[in-house]
């Protein structure tokens, strides 16, 4: 065990996975001698060389449609876009190739694709740099979607979204990426599509994932202070989704609430809401809440900009809202 | 050339043709649904393109396929299943019209997004050149995916990387319903490969043996160099854009002047000029006629995709 | 004048810094631009250029130190004047740049709670409470709840079971041994026993109340009783019943709907609809039965009546019933009724006068068919006799009309056979 940043998790599975299978290589914006704009693939140039880590000019459609094409036809490309903001220059490439091809072609080749992006907002680099669109590319089958909020988990998903034959976006959080946490030594992996129960708690469900684990395991420790137990369910992946250990925990407590940093209107947190609904109908004391960020595109303004992303005192909020 | 590839081309444009033919009476009867763009009077084109390669090489197009397919070794019958959405169709009856595919004969569809699969034929190129093998990615698309910025992005990072493409606009002067002069600010496309310093060729369409020609020159240059190519080739649909597509946009008589330039009846006044005879040419156009209707045979009699082949392959990994 | 340098950010989401290595020392001399330190960020080290020339008086990191950005750690100033020893503190451990924003406070964090005011009808309680009230066999209408609005939630309903409220049938399945479920504002209410109880009237009890109102206020009622001699019934139903599974059964009722019907058929005037100065006659004879459900009273409908046997109106009014009680009804079970019954006779009521459901004619109210001593040929016998009275519309029809109506029903009553026909 070692306590090591996100950062460094995410950096150790990609070297891990390189030095394991040579087909990986890493393409994108900047990865290779500017190190990363997150510094994630720093010292990966000098290791691996200009054939393995790939510069690429800024044009995302080239980006990703050339890592799905080199995906194709038997490498395993990881390739980077600097923020999911920019995921939509080339959404054709996420939803329409990447998730569909495998389908179209009745499997004839397999896509093990990992389109690594970072996104979140609370750094003031306002509202197109800033988004949380993780829903959307949920919506989508045949792609496949993990958003880790924990060091370990970050690289145990990412070493098998590398080794899954399947395209996969892992998104990383903009402001976790000095996050600490406990990482197991040696190659583990965690499998994709399984959620995890963070907190056990005997009051409330949270669920949540990304950085609305963060905000959910401080308003944990803060409502321990009052006597209230908090059960927190890490999502890890949005697609597939693990819904058994929410329902689960949520027959347990009877009361929900939902934790994200994306937009509460068609975001993550209604698909949770509807399936606690469709499956636990009569276990609901209260309904679920929501909370998210607040519908506005996100300002520059450091004040504005925190007052409209959740913060660890709506999570508190929320809870003692769902036990009245 | 020897006299047997020569016969082996025209059969391909006939069967081509005839398939082509066939397929449009059966959508008209409700056989076929969806969209079905028809390569009438392109089959130079691909023909002669596609016999130019070798096996390795890899062979993606555009929505415009079916000819592609053929030349590409897959069976009409394989072809006239998918395109009546039966199991034993190129992809089961998923693909349909836009998507035919097989990759076991290096043809890797079949794309219904105008430039989409122009970044992913790069991406075969850099999987290529990653393997260090001296694959040629063959990518065809028409005069219209040559201003979306899919083809910018593709074709830039083709030459930027040294990839082994040869990008093939198969130029049939519409993108749809709108000239080639209304929608680009070049009408001459391989003018567009002068930007990123690309080598480029203009040629002939409707002449089989000038598409070959040119195709065998490029695919050299290509692999040799290591060096993208764009080859422009001039050729013209006789049919509408899709099926369905009532024309507005262009005069009949500019039609039938085409049709005077079918480019399979140009192939056989000129293998009849090289002393082929009429009689052999008759021979594959019979053969050809019986292959097809035994396909269409072969296609109705198949059975339709279960049920559960919805849920197949959204996933490579299955638990 | 001294100048304080303090950590730049060199890096958007730099939040601190780590002093690498002072180039200049305390007491030499550095220009505007010369290099003074290097610093190391997450990313990358970097040099850091001097603002001010002058000598270093004072550094205020030490090599190693992890300093947040915007902390001083330099002193810059001319030889002699003086330096305070004061300055700003340097921590290793990271501090926390970003100010907790007040204006957050203000927004508002959860949505208004809309005014709590308990409605009428269908009982606020969730899914949970529902649930453990019916295992428990707890009526709701009795149960105050203290959720949000009013609604009765799971503690409430265990509250009232705790309190005797009623016994529970069985425990609950899914609720876990009572735990301390914290509640911020809630005051939880004392079983009610010496003071005056209030129960809100159903939606359904509102809506009865409402047409007999208005029924018998514009209604002129007049009323018409018979007594039936039910000994043919009562064997033939004995014999018929003889053939049918449990569950099957055909009841008195039954028999009683469809000798209506067949009834109605001989006195359309009772199967109708008053319209102003028109009478519309029901071209169909579908007879209404009173169903008692939680709440109040439902009329389910047997349409077309006099086509259908008697097995099958049976089953009909008894799966009505059944979707009514269980509140699943659909609209067509209680739509279009052009005559009604009501039957007490399970109450061992003898007689009772029943209100007609607007805009039918009339409605038949049945008491218990009873064994009595009878007269026949000058004997004292024993008999079954069942008394039912009919009300109807005196805008419609009359007492001879009503009585032979009354009549009619007792050749179908007492000549069960005709029934059959």
């Amino acid at each position: 065990m070692a306590k090591i940043t996100m950062r460094e998790a995410i950096s150790q599975a990609l070297m891990e996975e390189m030095d394991r299978d040579p087909s990986v290589f890493i393409m994108g914006e900047e990865v290779g001698v500017w190190g990363g704009s997150y510094a994630v693939t720093k010292g990966f140039y000098d290791k691996y060389g200009p054939r393995r880590v790939k510069d690429t000019p800024i044009a995302e459609n080239a980006i990703l449609g050339g890592a799905i094409g080199a995906a194709m036809v038997g490498q395993r490309p990881v390739a980077e876009l600097m923020t999911i903001n920019f995921a939509f220059s080339a959404m054709d490439y996420i939803v329409n190739q990447a998730a569909k091809l495998h389908y179209m072609f009745a499997g004839q080749f397999t896509l093990p694709l990992v389109i690594r992006a970072v996104g979140g907002g609370g750094r003031q680099l306002g509202a197109t740099h800033s988004q949380t669109p993780d829903a959307i590319f949920a919506h989508f089958p045949g792609l496949k979607v993990i958003a880790p909020g924990t060091p370990a988990d970050a690289k145990g998903l990412l070493k098998a979204a590398i080794r899954s034959n399947d395209p996969v976006l892992f998104i990383e959080h903009a402001t976790m990426y000095q996050t600490r946490g406990e990482v197991p030594d040696g190659d583990v992996l965690i499998p994709i599509g399984k959620s995890k129960v963070q907190r056990v708690g005997s009051h409330v469900t949270v669920v949540t994932y990304s950085k609305g684990l963060e905000l959910s395991m401080k308003a944990a420790e803060e409502l321990a202070k009052e006597g209230i137990e908090v059960e927190v369910v890490d999502l890890r992946c949005l697609r597939p989704l693990d819904m058994e250990p929410v329902i689960e925990s949520f027959k347990k407590t009877n009361h929900a609430v939902v934790v994200e940093e994306g937009w509460k209107s068609y975001g993550v947190g209604s698909e949770i809401v509807a399936r606690i609904y469709e499956e636990a109908f009569d276990y609901l004391d209260a309904p679920v809440k929501r909370v998210a960020q607040k519908e506005v595109p996100l300002p520059y303004n450091r004040t504005l900009e925190q007052a409209a992303l959740p913060q660890v005192e709506d999570v508190v909020a929320a809870v003692k809202e769902v036990l009245r | 050339m020897d006299k047997e590839k020569l016969l082996q081309m025209y059969y391909e444009m006939v069967l081509i043709r005839r398939l082509e033919e066939r397929g449009a009476e059966l959508y008209q009867a409700g056989k076929i649904g969806g969209f079905m763009h028809l390569y009438i009077g392109q089959e130079a084109v691909s023909t002669g393109l596609i016999a130019a390669r070798e096996p390795r090489d890899r062979v993606i197009t555009a929505y415009r396929d079916h000819g592609v397919a053929l030349n590409c070794g897959i069976s009409a019958n394989q072809v006239m299943a998918e395109l009546l959405g039966k199991v034993t169709g190129t992809s089961r009856g998923k693909g349909g019209s836009m998507h035919m595919a097989d990759v076991t004969k290096n043809f890797w569809g079949g794309h219904a997004i105008v430039g989409g699969h122009l970044p992913i034929a790069s991406g075969f190129a850099i999987g290529d050149q990653y393997a260090g093998n001296d694959n040629v990615t063959i990518c065809m698309f028409g005069d219209g995916a040559t201003n979306i910025g899919y083809f910018h992005e593709a074709l830039n990072l083709s030459k930027t990387w040294n990839l082994r493409v040869l990008w093939v606009c198969e130029n049939n002067h519409y993108g749809m319903g709108t000239a080639v002069d209304r929608a680009s600010a070049v009408s001459q496309i391989s003018q567009k490969a002068e930007g990123y310093g690309m080598a480029n060729e203009r040629v002939d369409g409707m002449d089989v043996l000038a598409v070959y020609k040119a195709s065998q020159k490029a695919l050299e240059f290509v692999r040799s160099k290591s060096e993208p190519f764009l080859l422009e080739i001039m050729t013209y649909r006789f049919r509408g854009h899709s099926m369905g597509d009532p024309e507005r946009y262009r005069k009949q008589a500019e039609v039938k002047k085409w049709e005077e330039s079918d480019p399979i009846g140009l192939y056989r006044a000129n293998l009849v000029k090289q002393k082929i005879s009429e009689a052999r040419l008759d021979e594959i156009e019979a053969r050809v006629d019986l292959e097809i209707a035994k396909a269409v045979e072969f296609a109705e009699a198949s059975p339709e995709p279960g049920m559960d082949e919805l849920f197949k392959d959204i996933y490579a990994d299955v638990d | 004048m001294a100048e304080t340098i303090s950590m730049p950010k060199l890096g958007f989401d730099m939040r601190e810094g780590v002093l690498v290595r002072w180039v200049k020392n305390e007491g030499e001399t550095i220009s505007k631009g010369d290099v003074l330190a290097e610093i190391e960020t997450d990313k990358a080290t970097v040099e850091v250029e001097s603002s001010a020339s002058g000598v270093v008086r004072k550094l205020l990191a030490s090599k190693g130190d992890s300093v947040p950005v915007g902390s001083a750690i330099a002193i810059i100033g001319s030889a002699d004047e003086k330096i305070e020893d004061s300055a700003a503190p340097v921590s290793s451990a990271p501090a926390k740049v970003e100010q907790k924003p007040a204006a957050a406070t203000s927004m508002p964090v959860t949505e208004a709670q809309p005014v709590a005011e308990v409605e009428s009808g269908p009982v606020k309680a969730s899914p949970l409470a529902r649930k453990v009230a019916s295992e428990s066999k707890l009526d709701l209408h009795q149960v105050q709840g203290t959720g949000p609005g009013g609604r009765i939630v799971r503690r409430d309903v265990e509250t009232a079971l705790a309190s005797g409220k009623a016994a529970p049938a069985a425990a609950p399945v899914s609720a876990p041994a009572a735990k301390a479920v914290p509640q911020p504002a809630a005051a939880v209410f004392a079983p009610v026993s010496h003071s005056d109880e209030i129960i809100q009237t159903t939606k359904l009890r509102q809506a009865i109340g409402r047409r007999l109102v208005e029924s018998k206020q514009n209604l002129p009622h007049f009323y018409v009783s018979h007594e039936y001699n039910m000994d043919a019934l009562n064997a033939l139903r004995k014999q018929i019943n003889g053939m049918l599974p449990e569950g099957e059964k055909i009841s008195v009722n039954d028999f009683i709907v469809k000798a209506c019907a067949l009834a109605l058929r001989e006195f359309p005037n009772l199967n109708s609809s008053l319209n102003g100065t028109e009478i519309m006659r029901h071209g169909g004879v579908n007879v209404g039965v009173a169903v008692t459900v939680p709440g109040g009273l439902m009329t389910v409908v047997v349409k077309d009546t006099d086509q259908k046997p008697l097995r099958q109106i049976s089953m009909e009014v008894k799966s009505m019933a059944v979707r009514a009680r269980d509140g699943k009804v659909k609209p067509e079970d209680v739509d279009g009724s052009t005559f009604s019954t009501s039957n007490l006779g399970m109450y061992d009521v003898e007689n009772f006068i029943a209100i007609i459901n607007p805009p039918e004619a009339a409605i038949l109210a049945i008491g218990s068919a009873r064994e009595v001593p009878v007269a026949e040929n000058g004997q004292i016998k024993v008999g079954s006799r069942m008394k039912a009275t009919v009300s109807v519309d005196h805008r419609i029809s009359d007492g001879a009309e009503a009585a032979q109506f009354m009549q009619s029903l007792a050749k179908y009553l007492e000549e069960p056979m005709r029934l059959m026909l």
